[in-house]
């Protein structure tokens, strides 16, 4: 069973109404204000939003102020699942007492990066998921914790530079590769888990559509270029997100109830150099180093061919 | 007359003070529990999950993964709107400790039981204070309830406090791990639960509705941050005052009287012992002993421990000239090292009335009333020397002194 509703076809089907609005703090180049003004036109009023602690929380709710024009709520780091589940069980039994009004359909996403998703909030997710609450989890995906100044997570892929792996004479940047959060996630058997990326924003808000209308758990990871913590100018976080598709650094996938997918191909992949060479996260990395990325590169694309069982993801292509 | 029109009809029933938290949750509609399992606290949760498979409570039991995703659930599920239950013990209530402050920050009305435990390391699954004393500056509105019938009704009055617009302030109950949670007793519950949910009835407050948008739990910088806490500083003292008037309605409806401190025979005690939750028995029964030898002693109990009842211990207080405070948890390297005698110790001081800080119970290390007699001929020693001593005795304990 696949949910195929009113999916996106362009930029202008998208709702005109602005929910997340502007006079935040967050850098200029973040593309994590994208991800949450596309979240919000795509989800609407009847939301109720569950963060996380990161920078989209500390960035857009200085008090007095907020950028939030749905309930928003935040409690500590490693919890926004738990208390995610709280806000829908609430819901869920209010709706039955005729306290709140039954006929009204009321979201609840969770909004967390990598450090609270992949590392301190990891429990409460799988407690979540295994649950079966009907919310749907977002995870922004900046490779670090970079609220706190950068500092490596379970997300910051291999041989990266971060305040606490630097590229130094004897270490050489993070020495572990990236945890493969969205298959952890998968194997809890929730009915949509997908991959996206800010630049491919079609796939993307397709993908919150889908999550929100599965009829459990639903887990949207999105990768998301942080000029501060990856090093690059501030005009170029797009097209960074959309160069780590085209090598295949990151690849656009969904389970949708159990049936996985690449839903945006690559038919010729570049090398990472292209990459890797605009941030600084990567800068001092040997030839060797680089070529040590690339064929871990290569080898996931094998396996997630074998996995599709055709050439989603094509060949290197040298220019 | 009027009073016994008031009064709702109760039936006699047997219960162990968990169960009795139990039948309290069920009977104020509660409509989302979280809990995960602990020693001592597990046969709450475990009757609440037979009241609500069996449809006597309408609620959603969210079966968390940990006591710190059981308060962030409850957290959640209060700012939706919901009222809320949970209860934990000793490490459960430890993992929690960082969402306790939150939850009072947030100004959420959630109403937790604490059956208390001993905290690790060495392991040990009995009854002392020390898991609760380690909560004393979360903001958390906190009784220590001494008997099963206690518990019932604390449960009932916490919602009618936490959920007061004057208050919206956490309530945590706690009574003594295994002497009480697994210890029946007799005790009156209502026939109909429509009293009690007439005492506690839906209020309005800021909830996460998608009608009326709000920013909940936001950064908040140097310009705020103090006028915020210092809101739960009056949301503390208000507690007092809604504390005294739930208690008067308590008594109207259900016959019982409870005060923030509680005296026995103490209207010509010279000396007087204090404590808390199911010792207070053990202690009323050695001051009984006691007094027939010949010393007039009497006894207090401490059931409201935040707010601390000042006032009303400076009343009891009055003509005394020694209290021996009876703490059943250690403050490890402090001036006087019971908790409880530290609060008393401030108040005594401005009366001159002379503490002693006394250490039992520790690991529920068995109190007898023999126990008190003997820490009372210490004592008797002490002034007789004319030394007041500015450390606690530990009682009990082998090469303690």
């Amino acid at each position: 069973m696949s949910v195929r509703i009113n999916l996106v076809r362009r930029a202008q089907d998208l709702p005109r109404e602005e929910l997340f609005m502007p006079g935040h703090g967050l850098c200029a180049g973040c593309t994590a204000s994208t991800i949450v003004r596309h979240l919000l036109k795509i989800a609407g009023r009847n939301t109720i939003v569950v963060n996380a602690t990161g920078c989209v929380e500390v960035s857009t709710t200085m008090y007095p102020y907020t950028s939030w024009k749905v309930p928003w709520i935040h409690v500590a780091f490693e919890n926004a699942a738990a208390v995610a589940s709280g806000v829908e069980s609430a819901i869920r039994v209010l709706k039955k007492k005729g306290v709140i009004d039954p006929s009204k359909e009321i979201k609840v996403i969770v909004l967390a990066g990598d450090g609270g998703t992949y590392d301190i909030g990891f429990q409460a997710l799988s407690g979540m998921l295994e649950r079966g609450h009907k919310i749907m989890y977002v995870l922004y995906d900046n490779e670090a914790y970079m609220n706190t100044g950068i500092q490596r997570s379970g997300s910051t892929p291999a041989h990266a530079w971060t305040t606490t792996t630097p590229i130094g004479k004897v270490m050489r940047g993070k020495p572990q590769v990236k945890k493969p959060i969205g298959e952890i996630v998968a194997a809890h058997r929730i009915p949509y888990v997908a991959t996206t990326n800010v630049a491919h924003f079609i796939d993307m808000d397709n993908k919150f559509i889908k999550g929100l209308q599965a009829e459990g758990p639903s887990f949207i990871h999105v990768l998301q270029p942080c000029t501060a913590g990856w090093k690059f100018d501030p005009r170029l976080g797009i097209k960074l997100a959309r160069l780590a598709t085209q090598t295949a650094m990151w690849i656009n996938w969904e389970y949708d109830h159990g049936e996985f997918r690449v839903t945006v191909r690559v038919p010729k992949r570049k090398h990472v150099r292209h990459y890797l060479k605009p941030q600084g996260r990567f800068k001092g990395l040997t030839e060797e180093e680089i070529e040590e990325i690339q064929k871990l590169v290569n080898s996931e694309v094998e396996r997630i061919n074998k996995m599709v069982g055709e050439e989603v993801i094509g060949p290197l292509a040298e220019e | 007359m009027e009073r016994s029109m008031l009064r709702v009809k109760q039936k006699r029933v047997a219960l162990n003070s968990n169960h009795a938290v139990a039948y309290a949750v069920r009977d104020v509609d509660v409509d989302v529990i979280a809990a995960y399992p602990i020693t001592p606290q597990t046969t709450i949760m475990e009757k609440l999950s037979e009241m609500v498979a069996n449809g006597e409570i309408d609620a959603e039991l969210i079966h968390v993964e940990s006591e710190h995703s059981a308060l962030s659930a409850v957290v959640g599920a209060s700012a939706a709107g919901a009222r809320v239950f949970t209860a934990t013990s000793s490490q459960g209530l430890e993992l929690m400790h960082e969402v306790l402050h939150i939850a009072s920050g947030m100004r959420l009305p959630i109403v937790m039981a604490v059956p208390t435990r001993a905290l690790s390391a060495p392991i040990s699954i009995w009854n002392d204070y020390s898991d609760l004393m380690n909560t004393r500056d979360t903001s958390w509105i906190t009784l220590i309830a001494s008997t099963a019938q206690e518990v019932y009704d604390s449960i009932i009055q916490a919602y009618m406090v936490a959920e007061d617009p004057r208050v919206l302030l956490p309530v945590m109950v706690a009574y003594d791990g295994f002497l009480m949670s697994h210890t029946y007793e007799p005790l009156n519950i209502p026939e109909d639960p429509t009293a009690i949910r007439e005492l506690v009835p839906r209020r309005d407050r800021i909830t996460l509705d998608i009608d009326k948008p709000v920013t909940m739990g936001t950064i908040t910088d140097p310009r705020w941050y103090y006028e915020i806490k210092y809101q739960q500083v009056k949301a503390m003292q208000n507690a007092s005052l809604v504390l005294k008037e739930t208690s008067k309605t308590l008594h109207e409806v259900l016959g019982r009287k409870y005060e923030p401190v509680e005296g026995y025979k103490m209207d010509d005690a010279e000396v007087a012992i204090l404590t808390y939750g199911g010792l207070f028995g053990t202690v009323q029964e050695a001051v009984d002993i006691i007094r027939d030898k010949g010393l007039d002693i009497g006894a207090i109990r401490l059931r409201q421990w935040r707010p601390f009842p000042s006032e009303e211990l400076t009343h009891l207080m009055h003509d005394i000239d020694t209290i021996i405070v009876i703490d059943r948890a250690i403050s490890y390297g402090a001036s006087i090292q019971g908790p409880v005698a530290l609060e008393v110790y401030p108040i005594a001081a401005r009366m001159g009335v002379h503490v002693f800080s006394v250490i039992a119970g520790i690991g529920q290390r068995t109190v007898l009333e023999k126990d008190i007699m003997g820490i009372v001929n210490k004592v008797l020693d002490y002034l007789d020397q004319g030394v007041i001593p500015l450390r606690s005795i530990y009682w009990g304990v082998r090469g303690g002194e």
